[in-house]
C-alpha cells in the first residue's frame, strides 16, 4: 500500500515503513540505543532526501527518547542537573549545526559531509565497543588477579574553572566539559540526523566518569531537548520534517523496541555489546565502500531554484 | 469507469464538432486531455494522462508534455583523497523540471533536427543552455548529456518517444505516465500537427498537477507557518513517547 509523503514529495510503501521502523526499533531495544545512526542511513537509501531524512529523525528521536526517559525517570536513573548542563551546550551546537546544514546543502557537500561523519564516529565507535567486548569476554575466561582500582584518574581535566557538583552523579567537576561535549553532539546530531546518544553515553563514561547506572538516562532526557530543537530548526528553516513519515516509523518502532528488549534480556551484555559493534562496523563499512568505490554517475542533482 | 465517460464525452464531442464545422474552414488541429488536474493524494503512485484529438487531413502528431521550468544546480565528482567528493558545479536556467515526448513515428522520420529544435520537441532538441559560455564546447556538452541523464534516472525525464496511435486517419490519441515523484506545477501538454517535415498547426493545453487533501494541506502548512508546524511536531512525538511509555509499561 503506497502512501505519499507530504514533504519527502514521495510515494512510499506503508508496510516498508513500519517494517523499518520495526527492524530499527528492534535493534534499539535489544542494545539499548536510539537507532537513529541506522536509520537516517537507510531512509537515504530508499531515496528519501537526505535533509528530509535528518530532520525527520530528530523528529522520530523525540519521541523514542520521551518513551525511554520515562522508564529511567522511574527509577531514579536520571541526573537531571547534568542533563540541564548538556543540554546548554546541546542548544547552541544543535542550533548552529542546523545553520551548517542549511550552508552545505546549498553547495553541495551534504551529502559528503553526513557520509564522512559517519564513517569516522562510527568507525571509532565501533571499534572501541569490539576491543571492551572482546576484553570482557576473555576477562569472564580467565578470571583476573583481583586489585583495587582508583575510583577516578586525576587528569588536566579536573584543574578546569567553573566547578560544580553533580549529586546523582557523584562528581565534582568543571562545567566546560560537559557544556563542550553537549555542544559537539548537538552539532552532529543536527548534522547526522541521531541523536547522538552513541557518542554521548562513552563519552560520559570515559571523560566525565559518570556511574552507568545513570549514563543511559540522562543521556536520553538531553536527547529529547536536542532534537526538539532540531526538529524546530529544521522545520522552521528549511521546511524538511514529514510528520507522516515520523509517525509511520515510529509506529514500527515502539512495537519493535518491546520484542527488542525481550529478545535482550535472553543475551549476554558482553556478547550484545560485540554484536553491536559489529553492526555499527559494518554500516561503516558500507558507507566507506559507497565513498571509495567509482559512482555509478559522477554527476547528481543539486538543490533547484522556483 | 469515470475516465472512460471522460473520453467517450471528449471524443463525441469532437467528432460532433468536426461534423458540424463540415466543409467550412475548420480548426486544422484539435485536442483535450481526459483530465486537467492531476490530483496528488495520499494513495498517489503515478497516474497515466490520456490526450485525445482530432486533424483535418492527414499528418504527423507529435506531443510534448512540460513541466514548469526552473534553475537547478548539477554536481560533478571526481576523487581527493581518494574518496569521491562534488568537486565541480553548474547551475543552469529554465530545465522543464518534466519532459515527456509521443510520436505517431520516430521524430527524424517527421521532421529536421532544425525544426524539432527550434519547438524543443525531443530531449536532443530541448534547450539546455550552460549559464556561462566559459566550457569549451566539449565540457558544454558532457554537462548537458549528465544533466539529461540525472533527469532520465529521476524518471524525470522519459528517454523514449511514446506513441501517438491513430483511429483512422484522423482521430488520435497517446498516453503518457506520470510517476509518483511528479513535480507539482502547471504544466504544459503541446500538440503539434506536422505536414512535410514543417510545424502546420499547434495546440497548447494546461495541465495541473497539484497535491490535494490532507497531503497538500500538511505542506503548505509546513511552508507557510513554519514555527508553528515545526512546534506541532515535537508537541505530536512528545505524545507518541508518552503513549509509547504508557502501552509498554502495561504489557
Amino acid at each position: 500500500m503506497q502512501i505519499y509523503l507530504p514533504i519527502a514529495e514521495m510515494s512510499v510503501d506503508v508496510f516498508l515503513l513500519l517494517a523499518l521502523g520495526g527492524g530499527v526499533g528492534f535493534l534499539s531495544g535489544l542494545f539499548g540505543v536510539g537507532g537513529g545512526f541506522l536509520m537516517t542511513p537507510l531512509l537515504i537509501f530508499i531515496g528519501v532526501p537526505p535533509a528530509v531524512a535528518v530532520g525527520t529523525e530528530a523528529n522520530q528521536i523525540v519521541a523514542s527518547s520521551v518513551s525511554g526517559v520515562l522508564a529511567h525517570w522511574r527509577r531514579g536513573n536520571v541526573d537531571f542537573k547534568m542533563g540541564a548542563i548538556l543540554t546548554v551546550g546541546g542548544f547552541v551546537g544543535s542550533s548552529l549545526g542546523v545553520l551548517l546544514f542549511s550552508f552545505l546543502r546549498q553547495i553541495g557537500q551534504i551529502d559528503l559531509v553526513i557520509l564522512l561523519s559517519y564513517v569516522f564516529f562510527l568507525g571509532i565507535i565501533g571499534t572501541l565497543m569490539l576491543v571492551e567486548s572482546l576484553r570482557a569476554m576473555r576477562r569472564r575466561r580467565v578470571p583476573t588477579s583481583g586489585g583495587r582500582q582508583k575510583l577516578h584518574k586525576h587528569t588536566w581535566i579536573h584543574g578546569l574553572p567553573l566547578k560544580m557538583r553533580f549529586h546523582r552523579s557523584k562528581l565534582y567537576i568543571s562545567a566546560i566539559l560537559p557544556l563542550s561535549i553537549g555542544f559537539l553532539v548537538g552539532v552532529l546530531a543536527a548534522i547526522m540526523g541521531v541523536g547522538g546518544g552513541f557518542i554521548m553515553v562513552p563519552a560520559m563514561i570515559y571523560l566525565l566518569g559518570m556511574p552507568t547506572v545513570v549514563v543511559v538516562g540522562t543521556s536520553l532526557f538531553q536527547i529529547i531537548f536536542v532534537t526538539a530543537n532540531v526538529t524546530f530548526l529544521q522545520a522552521y528553516a528549511n521546511q524538511t520534517v514529514d510528520v507522516v513519515l515520523a509517525l509511520l516509523l515510529l509506529t514500527g518502532a515502539v512495537i519493535g523496541a518491546q520484542l527488542g528488549a525481550k529478545a535482550g534480556a535472553k543475551l549476554h551484555g558482553e556478547q550484545l555489546r560485540g554484536l553491536l559493534a559489529l553492526m555499527v562496523l559494518g554500516v561503516c563499512g558500507k558507507l566507506l565502500y559507497d565513498l571509495l568505490v567509482t559512482p555509478a554517475d559522477l554527476y547528481s542533482l543539486g538543490v533547484g531554484h522556483g | 469507469m469515470k475516465r472512460l465517460l471522460a473520453i467517450a464525452f471528449i471524443v463525441g464531442a469532437l467528432l460532433l464538432g468536426a461534423v458540424a464545422s463540415g466543409g467550412v474552414a475548420r480548426a486544422p488541429l484539435v485536442a483535450d486531455l481526459s483530465e486537467h488536474l492531476v490530483a496528488i493524494t495520499t494513495g498517489f503512485a503515478g497516474t497515466d494522462v490520456l490526450l485525445f484529438g482530432a486533424t483535418d487531413d492527414e499528418g504527423d502528431v507529435v506531443v510534448v508534455v512540460r513541466g514548469p521550468s526552473h534553475s537547478i544546480s548539477l554536481h560533478r565528482k571526481s576523487t581527493v583523497l581518494g574518496i569521491w567528493v562534488n568537486t565541480a558545479s553548474m547551475r543552469f536556467d529554465r530545465v522543464p523540471s518534466f519532459y515527456a515526448v509521443a510520436a505517431s513515428r520516430p521524430l527524424e522520420e517527421i521532421a529536421g533536427a532544425a525544426e524539432l529544435d527550434r519547438h524543443e520537441i525531443g530531449i536532443e532538441h530541448l534547450e539546455l543552455k550552460l549559464p556561462r559560455a566559459k566550457a569549451s564546447e566539449n565540457v558544454a556538452m558532457q554537462w548537458r548529456d549528465a544533466l539529461v541523464r540525472t533527469h532520465v534516472d529521476a524518471d524525470l525525464f522519459q528517454p523514449e518517444v511514446g506513441r501517438v496511435a491513430f483511429l483512422g486517419n484522423r482521430l488520435f490519441r497517446a498516453e503518457f505516465h506520470l510517476p509518483a515523484n511528479v513535480p507539482t506545477g502547471s504544466y504544459q501538454v503541446q500538440v503539434f500537427l506536422i505536414r512535410d517535415q514543417r510545424v502546420q498547426s499547434a495546440q497548447i493545453t494546461p495541465l495541473i498537477v497539484s497535491r490535494i487533501g490532507v497531503q497538500a494541506e500538511i505542506f503548505d502548512f509546513a511552508h507557510q507557518r513554519s514555527a508553528l508546524y515545526g512546534v506541532i511536531a515535537i508537541l505530536l512525538a512528545l505524545f507518541a513517547g508518552w503513549l509509547g511509555n504508557a502501552v509498554f509499561r502495561k504489557t
